[in-house]
């Protein structure tokens, strides 16, 4: 069989159309990246080290940059208070104009979380690869694209030569099969998949999203599994392309047009995974059983299902699974036992790259809409981009949130790493529709329960953590 | 890089063991934007004592980075955090190379990246090294990678670096620089990219 006609996934195809030189003898293969998203947090000492080299950005016209980490979402036309954020955002200022890349500043009508921007202005597409210094890369995986984190190195070599030396990764295949019941979603269908592998399941591996239940994803849900791949320790994560991800892109300022258009669906068309290629491993998961989900612990791989209660460190058989869940709870300050539906939370966060686009904003705002949110419980709602904030007010959505009781912010990464002020204060807890319930990452002591757009807004309504039907079932009685 | 064939400068005796990057430099400096610029953090606890050898004549630069200084240190130096700042650091001080019986594994790696040579020496070589540097202050150290050999005065010691990582100093070859060997596969690579595929410019 020749290497052309031999059974294929899609990460292999892709890869293999990037190849700009084989390495032999265990060197690693040289691919080209056709997209390079760039922030203010991973890419100074990279331009610093071009500096220093005296050598240009090889492609800034396959480079685009956009602050997001350090910008407040709130007052964004004063100065930002802290020093620190400051001079990384002005370093990038600097960098980008000494370099000719191309900018959206806090203010600019394209600025926003960097995994938001690219599919919204239709950088992202199928088959292409892309990287930036930040592991949620892997969103643009939704796409059909090979899509990955990188250190600030890698930063400067692919600013330098638009290519890395890299070795092949291992392939897996998530199968999701079947209907998901009304009120659970795409973030269930990852947090399961996590608490399924583990958040080191995917080590070395691409994953490729498929069945009947990713197929009738939304691409805004396909970018929410894509992008916590990297929870489970995943490279990427990919799902074929298809109508939907045409629907999607085209017409997008950089989408390809006309003939260019048919030109590249034709290959797009051909990237799916060969019906007899083999993958590393597989894994499968049954949709019409899910429920939505909920971590209880300090790792996305701790959650459950909402209607569980907080589980018995004595019940892991592993070791090390039982003292990290002792230690999770003690973080977490929550007992063994306890229905997850009747933990009160403080705050509830709806926004990060995982759930900020228009769909996640609009799903939330259905739920909340004509009512009003908990006493007691802060409710931040944080777009992704400035672009999503514009079309939900065009929606009214900025009414509804507001009069649900919420704070409608300017776009930005916010309370996903707290980088900016929007923190939790120490003991506090989070209901967040983010994607890392990591000790202290929303604020020092906080606490985060992850869960999707609708158990958010469900829980920003009863106070406790709560799924939609929970509410139903109040209205109707 | 530029290409390294042989560094010399003042030897700075650091007769110390397990000197790890956190000593280097501490993590404070860490939220910095630059590459550069860190000759103040390096060794920055040890530097508030006025008896520390960089503080003394003739081992202290007046300008960093303008007078080449050679680090002779004891074992295991650049243990620890795998902060390619503790390189930094040591660069932007003025020092080309670090002459040790053996080193971090990272920061042996990093310092590859970077340019400071990293030599391997017999510990009773650094020894001798440090009595004559003793004797002499101020004296030149001479490191000679393509002899692999340290001089100091009339006597030499041989030193030990990979062959890879020797081959890319002598070639003046970081990572990128070797990618860049393959620029003509780049730009032949980019020549056949289909036009669909994105890009960022003009900003549609
Ligand atoms: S929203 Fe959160 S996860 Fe996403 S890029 Fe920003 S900080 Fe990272």
């Amino acid at each position: 069989m020749t290497e052309a006609a031999r059974p294929r996934t899609l990460a292999e195809k892709v890869w293999d159309d990037h190849l700009v030189v084989k390495g032999e003898n265990g060197s690693p293969d040289l691919i080209y990246i056709d997209l390079h998203l760039v922030h203010e947090v991973t890419s100074p000492q990279a331009f610093d080290g071009l500096r220093m080299a005296g050598r240009p950005v090889r492609r800034p016209d396959l480079t685009i940059a956009t602050e997001d980490h350090n910008t407040p979402t709130l007052l964004i036309d004063r100065p930002i208070a802290d020093p620190i954020s400051r001079t990384q955002i002005e370093t990038l200022r600097t960098n980008a104009q000494e370099f000719g890349i191309r900018l959206h500043s806090l203010g600019d009508i394209e600025q926003g979380i960097v995994h938001v921007v690219g599919p919204q202005l239709g950088l992202t597409m199928p088959g292409i690869t892309v990287v930036c210094g930040d592991s949620h890369t892997s969103t643009h995986g939704a796409f059909g694209a090979m899509a990955f984190g990188i250190g600030t190195s890698e930063v400067e070599h692919v600013l330098a030569t638009q290519t890395l030396p890299l070795k092949p990764f291992k392939t897996m295949a998530i199968t999701v099969e079947g209907t998901l019941k009304p009120g659970v979603t795409a973030k269930d269908i990852i947090l399961a998949v996590i608490a399924k592998i583990g958040t080191g399941g995917g080590q070395g591996y691409v994953l490729e999203y498929r069945g009947s239940a990713i197929r009738s994803l939304s691409m805004e849900g396909r970018m929410t599994i894509c992008n916590m791949s990297i929870e489970a320790g995943a490279r990427a994560g990919m799902v074929a392309p298809d109508q939907t991800t045409y629907d999607y892109l085209k017409g997008r300022p950089h989408a390809p047009q006309g003939a260019e258009w048919d030109a590249a669906v034709a290959y797009w068309n051909t990237l799916a995974t060969d019906d007899d290629a083999v993958f590393d491993a597989e894994v499968f998961l049954d949709a019409d059983e899910l429920e939505p989900f909920v971590t209880w612990g300090t790792n996305p791989g701790q959650g459950v299902s909402l209607n569980d209660s907080v589980p018995d460190p004595a019940a892991f058989d592993d070791p090390n699974d039982r003292a990290a869940a002792e230690r999770a709870l003690e973080y977490m300050d929550l007992t063994a036992g306890t229905p997850m539906k009747e933990i009160p939370v403080d705050a509830v966060f709806m926004g990060s790259c995982t759930n900020s686009r228009i769909e996640d904003l609009r799903a939330f705002a259905e739920i909340i809409k004509g009512r009003k949110k908990a006493d007691n419980v802060r409710v931040m709602v944080v777009p992704g981009s400035a672009r999503v904030r514009i079309e939900a007010e065009a929606e009214g959505i900025d009414k509804i949130v507001e009069e649900f009781g919420a704070e409608w912010r300017f776009a930005g990464c916010s309370m996903c790493l707290g980088m900016n002020p929007d923190q939790l204060a120490p003991g506090e807890r989070c209901a967040s529709t983010s994607n890392r319930n990591f000790e202290g990452r929303q604020g020092k002591g906080g606490r985060t329960h992850l869960v999707s757009p609708v158990v958010a807004a469900a829980t920003a309504i009863r106070g406790t953590l709560s799924s939609p039907a929970d509410l139903s079932v109040e209205v109707s009685a | 890089m530029e290409p390294i064939s042989t560094v010399a400068g003042i030897g700075v005796p650091l007769q110390r063991s397990n000197v790890d990057t956190d000593q280097i430099i501490p993590a404070q400096f860490l939220k910095r934007v630059t590459k550069t610029g860190f000759d103040d953090a390096l060794f920055y606890g040890w530097r508030q004592d006025p008896d520390f050898v960089l503080n003394r004549e003739p081992y202290r630069v007046e300008q960093p980075g303008t007078e080449t200084r050679i680090l002779i240190a004891g074992p295991d130096f650049g243990t620890g955090s795998s902060r390619e700042h503790a390189v930094w650091a040591l660069r932007d001080y003025g020092f080309a190379a670090v002459l040790s019986s053996r080193f971090g594994d990272i920061f042996r790696g990093n310092s590859g990246k970077q340019g400071l040579l990293a030599a391997q020496l017999s510990e009773k070589d650094i020894e001798t090294i440090w009595l004559i540097v003793d004797e002499h202050p101020g004296i030149a150290v001479s490191v000679d990678l393509v002899a692999k050999t340290v001089t100091v005065g009339t006597a030499s010691f041989p030193f030990e670096i990979d062959d890879y990582t020797r081959w890319r100093l002598l070639e003046g070859l970081d990572d990128i620089g070797l990618t860049l060997r393959d620029e003509n596969h780049i730009t032949e690579f980019e020549s056949r990219r289909e036009s669909w595929r994105p890009t960022t410019l003009p900003a549609r």
